[in-house]
């Protein structure tokens, strides 16, 4: 029977949630790496057992952790993160040139064929690649040398490279964003980008249809079909059927726009889901009822999603990276929250269940589907 | 051998108990010793001071014989109790919130 293997990044440390294929009962490790914020883990999908996180402190760094062991053991492995040539500026909040600064890495996304590739999103903007697992780092510099990139600015949680996406029949293309740059493609590995944002309308921009400095939030992307993209930016909701060369909006009857996170069904490149938000200074979901939101129509209609999930008194916030589905026949889709819970759904969302209720606020959810 | 005491993550991270002790070459510094900890313990690199500049990390103090080093240039000599390891060299996370 197959097994599923939850990665849940934490403020406070890393869990490993695990289950057969029914996900019934659910067997937790952790905390590993106590005490460590894990912004974020994630598996090889040629090596399942090949985990990376990415482990830092305010004190101490970054560090990078990787399992061979599918989480039971872990070895640090390298965290020299430094960008190539000279950093240069980007622009600060207050307008003026800020050197390029490394603070943390955000996500790691593994190689879909070796597990000893893995590319990192990293605040202050950028891109690293590893080829030897994770010992050495090396920038992928042409991304920042993008002509627009001193003109980048940090969004409130800082200008992190969050959102890594291969495309699974060309490796020469990749989409990343960034808040608040927007969203960036390469189609020749890396060696130059250019953003792709045309079609987003931000009214917080002086220029709201302008080519860089939008806030998405996150893109997601089904195997089967890399050229649909879809898009949850600080407002509203985006898909794009050309790899991102336009955008059109596809929030439709969604109470509200807002969110974080966006994933695609294992099985159905057109059903998508989302959680909205009130608001971008508020932060949690509208009248303190959970609901996720799904379209089976690739955006545009979307219905409510509610059994088993709290529907008064709920003011938690679901970040970027903690959604995620499994690939059983049966989707599972998972996501958790600021307030530590992590909710399962083993009908493509139609009910719901805590995994966990009370981690600490959980910054990102990976779900591996085990043999 | 000069004693060396990790803050509790650290010690985690290089999975080492309470104390280190390091064969440190020549005069006994900051940087001398911090060089020697992280040739023993790389994945140290990076956690104490940063990779390129050295530059201690903010939040990263160094106190011995009850004084607080964290200001003392990279290569000014340490105390001789710490040099002959009658007293250990601190490595200490600073006290903050989070």
């Amino acid at each position: 029977m197959a097994k599923i293997r939850v990665l849940v990044g934490t403020r406070k440390g890393a869990f490993v949630l695990t289950a057969d294929g029914r996900r019934e009962h659910w067997d937790v490790h952790g905390p590993l790496f106590g005490g460590w914020e894990i912004y974020h883990l994630k598996g090889s999908p040629s090596h399942p057992d090949r985990l990376y996180a990415s482990q830092g402190t305010s004190w101490f760094g970054q560090v990078i952790q990787r399992s061979d062991d599918g989480g039971a053991t872990w070895e640090a492995v390298g965290n020299r993160f430094v960008y190539d040539g000279v950093a240069g500026t980007h622009q600060w909040y207050d307008g003026t040139p800020h050197p390029w600064e490394f603070a943390r890495v955000w996500h790691l996304e593994p190689s879909a064929t070796d597990p000893d590739t893995v590319y990192a999103g990293v605040e202050d903007a950028a891109l690293f690649r590893s080829t030897d697992g994770g010992q050495t780092w090396h920038e992928m510099p042409g991304l920042r040398r993008h002509e627009s990139a001193p003109s980048w600015q940090p969004g409130a949680g800082g200008m992190c490279l969050h959102t890594i996406l291969l495309d699974p029949n060309d490796t020469g293309r990749m989409v990343v964003a960034i808040s608040s740059a927007g969203s960036f493609r390469t189609d020749d590995a890396g060696a130059t980008w250019r953003p792709i944002n045309r079609g987003l309308r931000s009214e917080q921009l002086p220029n709201p249809t302008a080519e860089v400095g939008h806030c998405v939030h996150r893109l997601a992307m089904h195997r089967s079909r890399p050229d649909v993209l879809f898009m949850q930016k600080h407002w509203d909701v985006m898909r794009s059927d050309d790899g991102g060369e336009s955008w059109r909006e596809v929030s439709g009857d969604l109470p509200s726009d807002f969110g974080f996170p966006i994933d695609v069904h294992a099985h159905e490149p057109d059903t998508i889901y989302v959680v909205p938000i009130k608001s971008d200074s508020e932060h949690y979901p509208p009248e303190g009822k959970l609901r996720v939101y799904r379209s089976r129509t690739g955006g545009g209609e979307w219905e409510a999603l509610t059994r088993g999930l709290p529907q008064r008194d709920c003011y938690v916030n679901v970040l970027r990276d903690a959604m995620a589905v499994d690939s059983l026949d049966a989707c599972g889709v998972y996501f958790g929250t600021t307030g530590g819970q992590v909710y399962a759904s083993r009908d493509a969302g139609d009910s719901w269940a805590p995994i966990v209720r009370d981690l600490p606020p959980v910054l990102s959810v990976e779900v591996q589907t085990l043999a | 051998m000069i004693r060396v005491v990790l803050p509790p993550h650290l010690r985690k991270l290089a999975q080492v108990d309470r104390e280190v002790k390091l064969d440190v070459a020549g005069p006994v510094t900051q940087r001398a010793i911090l060089d020697a900890l992280e040739a023993a313990y790389p994945m140290l690199r990076g956690t104490i001071r940063d990779h390129v500049t050295h530059r201690r990390r903010p939040f990263v103090r160094f106190f011995a014989c009850e004084q607080d080093l964290s200001h003392e240039a990279d290569d000014a000599p340490l105390p001789d109790a710490v040099a002959n390891g009658a007293e250990p060299f601190l490595v200490v996370g600073a006290m903050a919130g989070g």
